[in-house]
């Protein structure tokens, strides 16, 4: 019956943008898998900002890309081994000429006022955007932190190309 | 006819000696380039287009596109060799009506059991069209890339165009009938499969090509009722330049059963849409007007259109 009375009143249902939402998200995550060094230089990127504000181990730091409904969620699990007194400053990018940052013993900045104000930078309100579970917590999981990715990561080639014409102007 | 012959039997020997260099375990060996032949004059260079007609999923109309591409270029006075890359489930000859004619195959040709003049089948309809069939009951694996290359180049010094006829799938067949192209034409349906698969093959095609594409099995009364991906549904999600639609209809089929390509049916909007591909593909981009009535409007509502109106 109810089926019957949706059959009636609902718009029929377009099963194409339903194709084209799935086929949106599922391109993304077969392009992120097949893109390790993209995702290589982006997991290196993330750990060196987290070690600004905690100390982790990113011999243990994980993370991956997993495929839901709607969107490609990115789920980083960082294991933090020590809190930073006060957050190293956000050095500008060309002071950095080391690709490869050491993120495995950061020398801990002498302690200051405990009372600092927290950066207005990078990691805002604590839950969200968090990306960490504490080594002792590790039985509990915490949720692991998800960023949305925005748009698929189109390949280089892809630039160049055009894409149909709409409906004639005339 | 008879400097044509000639120019065949020059070319059979050359593609004999580069297949016997492609063996030979010296690296350095030249491929694709001929041994010198004394008296002879040089062969020409490969000037000749090879295009490789590719897709990922099966079924998706690699074939049909192959086969009636291949007969509309051959009918604006191109000359056009078709490959059957698929070895192991031979269809082209079957498609364009020429499977009583084939006596050596494309496996044959690479092992020197047959020259290319004996393997080369030449069309009923024209003159310029010609298939190199592929072998039934071998395997893809029996290619040997570096050999196919060479041929692709062979075929490029006799003909315009080298149109390759890629087996389903990204394993070894598709490796090898891509090795000697330098450019492919994507076949994609209007469904989540072949879009995901035509993607994936994209990214495994040198990075420098740029692939056209052609969406086949639109139908749309379906899309217009939101039930079926529309061309430019697909197309968002491929962004590649769009060759051509190509709507579904009953007519394909029977033009296979009777071995007939629809390119050469003038009351065919299937026909007129891949006479308006070749036109396209041979870089004249305004055919003659009125008679290619698929591109006439522009846009691919207007292809879809004229295809619809031209049955
Ligand atoms: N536009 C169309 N309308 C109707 N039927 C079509 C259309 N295009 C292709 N077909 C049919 O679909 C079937 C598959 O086509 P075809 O053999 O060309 O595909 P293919 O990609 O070469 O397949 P394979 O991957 O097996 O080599 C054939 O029976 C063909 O007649
Ligand atoms: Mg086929």
């Amino acid at each position: 019956m109810l089926e019957f009375l949706k059959k009636l009143f609902l718009p029929p249902e377009r099963s194409s943008e339903t194709a084209k939402e799935r086929l949106r998200v599922v391109l993304l995550s077969d392009h992120l898998s097949l893109a390790p060094e993209t995702v290589e230089a982006l997991k290196r990127d993330l750990l060196e900002v987290i070690s600004k504000y905690v100390e982790i181990d990113p011999a243990h730091a994980d993370v991956t890309f997993e495929q839901r409904e709607r969107e490609v969620a990115m789920l980083a699990n960082v294991p933090i081994t020590g809190i930073r007194e006060r957050p190293r400053p956000t050095a500008p990018r060309t002071e950095e000429p080391s690709p490869s940052p050491q993120l495995v013993a950061p020398t801990v900045d002498a302690p200051q006022a405990a009372a600092d104000e927290p950066p207005a930078a990078a990691l805002a309100p604590e839950e969200e955007a968090a990306v960490a579970s504490a080594p002792q917590a590790q039985e509990k999981q915490p949720p692991p932190t998800r960023a949305s990715y925005a748009g698929a990561p189109r390949r280089r080639r892809r630039k160049k190309t055009v894409a149909l014409q709409g409906p004639a102007p005339g | 006819m008879t400097t044509m012959m000639r120019a065949f039997e020059t070319g059979a020997t050359a593609v004999a000696s580069t297949l016997a260099s492609a063996a030979a375990p010296v690296e350095a060996a030249p491929v694709g380039q001929p041994a010198p032949q004394p008296a002879q004059p040089q062969p020409a260079p490969p000037h000749g287009r090879a295009i490789v007609i590719t897709s990922g999923k099966g079924g998706v109309g690699k074939t049909t596109t192959t086969a009636n591409l291949g007969t509309a270029l051959a009918a604006r006075g191109q000359r056009v060799v078709l490959v059957d890359a698929d070895v192991g489930l031979r269809n082209l000859d079957i498609v364009l009506g020429l499977e009583s004619r084939v006596r050596f195959h494309l496996l044959d040709v690479l092992e020197e059991k047959a020259s290319l003049d004996e393997a080369l089948v030449r069309d009923k309809r024209s003159d310029s069209l010609s298939l190199l069939a592929a072998a039934q009951t071998r395997e893809k694996e029996d290619v040997v890339t570096a050999h196919m290359t060479a041929l692709i180049e062979e075929l490029r010094r006799r003909f315009d165009y080298v149109l390759i006829d890629c087996p389903a799938g990204i394993e070894k067949g598709f490796k090898n009938a891509v090795a000697g192209a330098q450019h492919a034409i994507i076949v994609c349906t209007p469904e989540v499969s072949a879009v995901r698969d035509a993607d994936r093959v994209v990214g495994l095609l040198p990075n420098d090509w740029h692939p056209d594409l052609i969406v086949n099995r639109v139908r749309p009364q379906l899309v217009k009722k939101g039930k079926m991906l529309s061309v430019e549904d697909v197309n968002d999600i491929l962004r590649l330049p769009l060759l051509g639609v190509i709507a579904e209809e009953p007519g394909v089929i029977v033009a296979t059963n009777k071995g007939e390509p629809l390119a050469l049916d003038p009351a065919s909007g299937i026909g007129a849409a891949y006479r308006a591909i070749a036109a396209k593909l041979a870089g004249d981009e305004a055919p003659s007007a009125g008679s290619d009535p698929a591109v006439s409007g522009g846009g691919w509502f207007a292809k879809l259109g004229a295809l619809l109106g031209g049955r």
